[in-house]
């Protein structure tokens, strides 16, 4: 793991006892999951056609939310980084409320803004016959809508952080902001934006709330694998155990092969 | 107004420093009791009582100065989970009988729950009912948005039976998790009609309308209530529970929709 491995004397006491402690409160309730587990009808619970449904959906739309949130999060954190119009702090503190905010209410501010009598919603369901709740899209949105915060406020830091003499160099040698956001800003950042990707990737796949209010719950269509968990608990403790695990193997599996594919590299 | 009139009540029983409760064959009224129960109380209960528990908490507080009335709402499976994993409560009230088994079965309930209140399923449409929703079978059409709660939660099973009673195969666009999540969308127009309990309708007011549906008098839920065997606060669990039974319980949750045995 580390590079940087020379002269290493040890980690001081001071910060190696907390860290101890934080390991142990992260680890120890996955620990009494794998625990928990119950083993034996291990694969009895997995053959079952919703898990592999919930969760191919659950990649799904984690997956295109993060590619919503690259798409609209990385212009926005720009704007919140470079731009010098006013207002920029009200602006990052509005971008960043649904970090603070119950998912819950999430779902219901979606209905009232995409709802079929929702603002834009009522307009999209009369002229174009489109209604977004109940559907996978939905599910998309939500999870755009709680995750998109995370990769802002990465991205956003990211920019903070690079050394803006290269933007100033590529401008004295004839490049507009567009080609020099393009060719030097975003490779300059890249390890910041997949870092943010990562982090709302990973929001995303364990977005619960705003998805069941907005998105509602039916297998294959909306049921993502935390709602499933989320109802097993309801009846078959178990198998929600089993289900948990299955998302979490996943999760980490996925966020380990991509640190070796491809953060590592945008790293170095 | 009926507020009031609780308030009221509350207000002269507590300055007549007597406690009004209507159960005869109670040895002693809790107000009797000097001692009497006091502490924080802390009451388990189904999603589907929010509207009436926490009047029967004050009339309870008002009667027992120093006693702290908690609630917890959420669907009965979510309770019944939390219960047998140690959460601290006094009473578990559940929305039928399967949920309090787990309970009982796990032996944590002091003492056979009692049933103090029964539920019906009610189609839930939207004030004005724009889908021109009439009966079960509507739910059936494939353009209307329905709502009907998860199988895994009470409303669910009971929707199963009602649905399979009336031989209707329902095409709905979500499961919710609780009853309040589907009678939420009733009440945001987002779905065109749920099969939730009829004291959901009566609490959402004039937002929803109920229809009552023949069917569903093949599923009605029973809801029985127990002091916990672990309960931290056993005399207060007890003097709940037998508000709750009292007349003016059994009234109170007449008003909001109950059945009352």
């Amino acid at each position: 793991m580390g590079t940087v491995r020379r002269r290493e004397p040890g980690v001081p006491l001071p910060l190696l006892v907390p860290a101890v402690l934080a390991v142990a409160f992260l680890v120890l309730p996955l620990a009494g999951l794998v625990v928990r587990a119950p083993w034996g009808e291990l694969g009895s619970q997995l053959t079952g056609p919703a898990v592999g449904q919930a969760l191919r959906l659950s990649l799904v739309s984690a997956t295109a939310a993060t590619g919503l949130s690259l798409v609209l999060g990385v212009p926005l954190a720009w704007v919140l980084a470079r731009s010098r119009a006013r207002g920029r702090s009200v602006l990052r503190a509005l971008v960043t409320v649904p970090l603070v905010l119950p998912p819950v209410v999430g779902g219901v501010a979606l209905f009232l803004v995409l709802g079929r009598q929702g603002i834009v919603g009522r307009w999209l369901d009369q002229a174009l016959d489109v209604t977004i709740p109940f559907t996978t899209t939905a599910v998309v949105i939500a999870e755009t809508f709680v995750a998109m915060p995370f990769l802002v406020i990465s991205v956003e830091g990211a920019l903070r952080a690079a050394d803006a003499r290269f933007e100033d160099a590529a401008a004295t040698l004839g490049a507009d902001r567009w080609t020099t956001f393009r060719r030097v800003t975003l490779p300059l950042v890249a390890p910041g934006i997949a870092a943010g990707a990562v982090l709302c990737w990973a929001r995303a796949l364990g977005e619960f709330g705003a998805t069941i209010t907005f998105a509602g719950n039916f297998p294959g269509t909306t049921q993502t694998m935390p709602l499933a968990v989320y109802l097993a608990l309801q009846q078959d403790p178990d198998a929600a155990i089993v289900l948990s695990l299955v998302l979490l193997v996943v999760s980490v599996a996925t966020l380990l092969l991509l640190r070796d594919r491809w953060l590592t590299r945008a790293v170095r | 107004m009926s507020r009031c009139a609780v308030l009221g009540t509350a207000l002269v029983l507590l300055l007549a420093g007597c406690g009004g409760s209507a159960d005869g064959d109670a040895a002693a009224t809790p107000s009797d009791d000097p001692a009497g129960p006091s502490g924080t109380l802390t009451v388990f209960a189904a999603a589907s009582l929010t509207d009436v528990f926490p009047d029967l908490g004050e009339r309870l507080e008002a009667d027992h100065p120093g006693l702290d009335v908690q609630f917890n709402f959420a669907g009965s499976s979510a309770l019944a989970t939390q219960i047998t994993q140690g959460a601290p409560a006094d009473v578990f009230a559940s929305a039928n009988g399967s949920q309090m088994a787990v309970v009982t079965d796990a032996g944590l309930a002091a003492g056979e729950p009692r049933v103090f209140a029964a539920n019906v399923l009610q189609l839930a449409v939207p004030a004005g009912n724009p889908a021109g929703v009439t009966g079960l079978a509507d739910l059936a059409r494939e353009e209307l948005a329905v709502a009907l709660c998860a199988p895994q939660v009470p409303c669910g099973a009971a929707a199963e039976d009602v649905l399979a009673a009336a031989g209707v195969t329902a095409a709905p666009d979500t499961f919710e998790e609780d009853v309040r999540a589907a009678l939420t969308k009733v009440e945001l127009g987002e779905v065109d009609a749920a099969l939730v309990y009829r004291t959901d309708v009566t609490a959402a007011g004039d937002a929803v309308e109920g229809i009552d549906v023949p069917e569903a008098e093949q599923a009605v839920n029973d809801y029985p209530v127990a002091v916990l065997a672990d309960a931290p606060n056993p005399e207060a669990a007890a003097a709940f529970v037998e508000l709750v039974r009292s007349e003016e319980g059994q009234q109170a949750l007449e008003d909001a929709g109950f059945r009352v045995p």
